[in-house]
């Protein structure tokens, strides 16, 4: 995996973060996790860029109500995973990114995908049925791929 | 630094122990919470540690040493009581005027941009205000005292879901701007479970778990398997909790590691903080105290 060096991370182009937080109570998963893991969603779907800070630990403490040590154990998990950086005295700042493709091509690939939902619909296919297809056709694709080049990387 | 440390402590009224050989080290930096039964012994511990009631036996100090209810004490604790106690007919302005003059330190400006934060009037008495602006004014009165230790005795329990949210966060941003060391009284286990990093469980007047939240959990999990072999683990393992249907039955264990393996025909799914509170309180002579060493009280039973 590639580190991104984010040279002009110091920029700053208003203070505010492009995301925002939110909670879900009901889902068992750890407040820290479910921080960690809107970050990572936002890096592979490009709202969040090399150089971008993350929202400010008060601002997520204040907007949440939940316990700063949580907001600074996430960042931390995604400091140790090389995603973020924290500067001290300005913030946490995105250090790599997750998006293998730019926002207007993520655009083309969700509207071609969403052609194929209709035609799957046509066909008579329910949710379940389609979730299924995708899964079972993704990794008919992944065996293929990682037979092809066995020494890429995959990661998840 | 511990925020409050307790060694045999111990209070009676008339011929009832309220709290018995209470032992107990809180770490500073943390929001630590106080649970149990009703008559667990938790306003007894929250006012023996504000220096409101005097101890039978024992001792207890607050923030490094101090002995509770000394004056250097009382200047670095500040102490919401149940139901946010306030002067109904005193309005907000007035109340911040005696608050500040019945106190060395106070932070006017503080409360004052705290208040007009809040939307709530100088000029209008705590008895004509909502529930929530209650509780906010009370709280805003206690942080512009700039303590090191807030204490609050069941902060949430008159308020509606938005007044909650409003009043926690109010208290966590108080954390993070300052750092301050707070310790809650509470029975709505879900919501501490997003404010809580340490647990203090009281059960008859004594200790039944202390701990840092993410040790304890860590240390426990729930085992799903078939009934008919829950006895045999039972007998070999140090199961908290036992729930048994016909066919399945879920332990709820501690464990000594996470590494420990999972017996074949079984599952193990982690616990949420309030699963493991509510076992244990099912369960009072259960007890489980990892966390710094100095919180250890003794060595643990295993349960049959």
């Amino acid at each position: 995996m590639t580190v991104g060096k984010g040279s002009s991370a110091a920029d700053s182009s208003g203070a505010a973060s492009p995301i925002e937080f939110r909670l879900d109570h009901a889902s068992g998963i750890p407040t820290y996790l479910q921080l960690v893991q809107q970050v990572e969603h936002a890096l592979r779907i490009g709202y969040l860029n090399t150089g971008d800070q993350l929202p400010k630990v008060r601002d997520v403490v204040a907007l949440l109500a939940i316990n700063p040590n949580t907001v600074l154990k996430a960042y931390r998990e995604l400091e140790i995973k090389g995603l973020a950086a924290g500067h001290p005295g300005q913030g946490t700042f995105v250090k790599a990114t997750l998006s293998q493709a730019t926002l207007p091509e993520l655009t083309r690939l969700r509207s071609s995908l969403l052609t194929w939902l209709a035609t799957a619909d046509t066909a008579g296919l329910d949710e379940d049925g389609i979730v299924a297809l995708f899964t079972s056709a993704l990794r008919d694709f992944r065996n293929q791929r990682g037979a092809a080049s066995r020494d890429s990387e995959g990661v998840a | 630094m511990n925020v409050v440390e307790s060694n045999g402590l111990g209070k009676r009224y008339g011929n009832t122990w309220a709290l018995r050989d209470c032992t107990l080290a809180i770490p500073a930096g943390h929001v630590a919470a106080l649970v149990g039964p009703n008559g667990a012994g938790k306003t007894t511990l929250l006012n023996l540690t504000v220096g409101l009631a005097t101890r039978t036996t024992g001792v207890v100090t607050v923030l490094g040493g101090m002995p509770a209810g000394s004056p250097a004490a009382l200047d670095g604790i500040a102490f919401v009581a149940q139901d946010t106690p306030l002067y109904k007919n005193i309005s907000a302005a007035d109340l911040l005027h005696m608050t500040r003059n019945l106190n060395r330190r106070f932070d006017e400006r503080y409360a004052k941009a705290r208040l007009g934060d809040l939307d709530i009037p100088l000029e209008r008495r705590a008895g004509k205000m909502s529930g929530g602006q209650q509780a906010q004014l009370a709280l805003t009165l206690a942080l512009a005292r700039r303590p090191q230790l807030l204490v609050l005795d069941e902060p949430m329990a008159m308020l509606d879901p938005l007044a909650r949210h409003d009043f926690m966060a109010t208290v966590m941003t108080a954390i993070a701007d300052d750092g301050v060391s707070v310790l809650l009284s509470s029975h709505v286990l879900a919501e501490l479970e997003r404010v809580a990093d340490y647990l203090v469980l009281l059960s008859g007047g004594s200790v039944q778990i202390a701990g840092e939240v993410d040790d304890l959990l860590a240390c426990h999990r729930v085992l799903t398997g078939p009934a008919a072999e829950a006895g045999e683990y039972i007998k070999r393992l140090n199961v908290v909790h036992v729930r048994r249907g016909e066919a399945q039955a879920h332990l709820l264990v501690r464990t000594n590691g996470t590494t420990e393996p999972v017996p074949s025909g079984w599952e193990a799914h982690p616990v949420s903080l309030e699963e493991l509170t509510l076992a244990y309180m099912r369960d009072p002579a259960a007890a489980a105290l990892p966390g710094p060493a100095r919180a250890v009280v003794q060595p643990l039973e295993v349960r049959n």
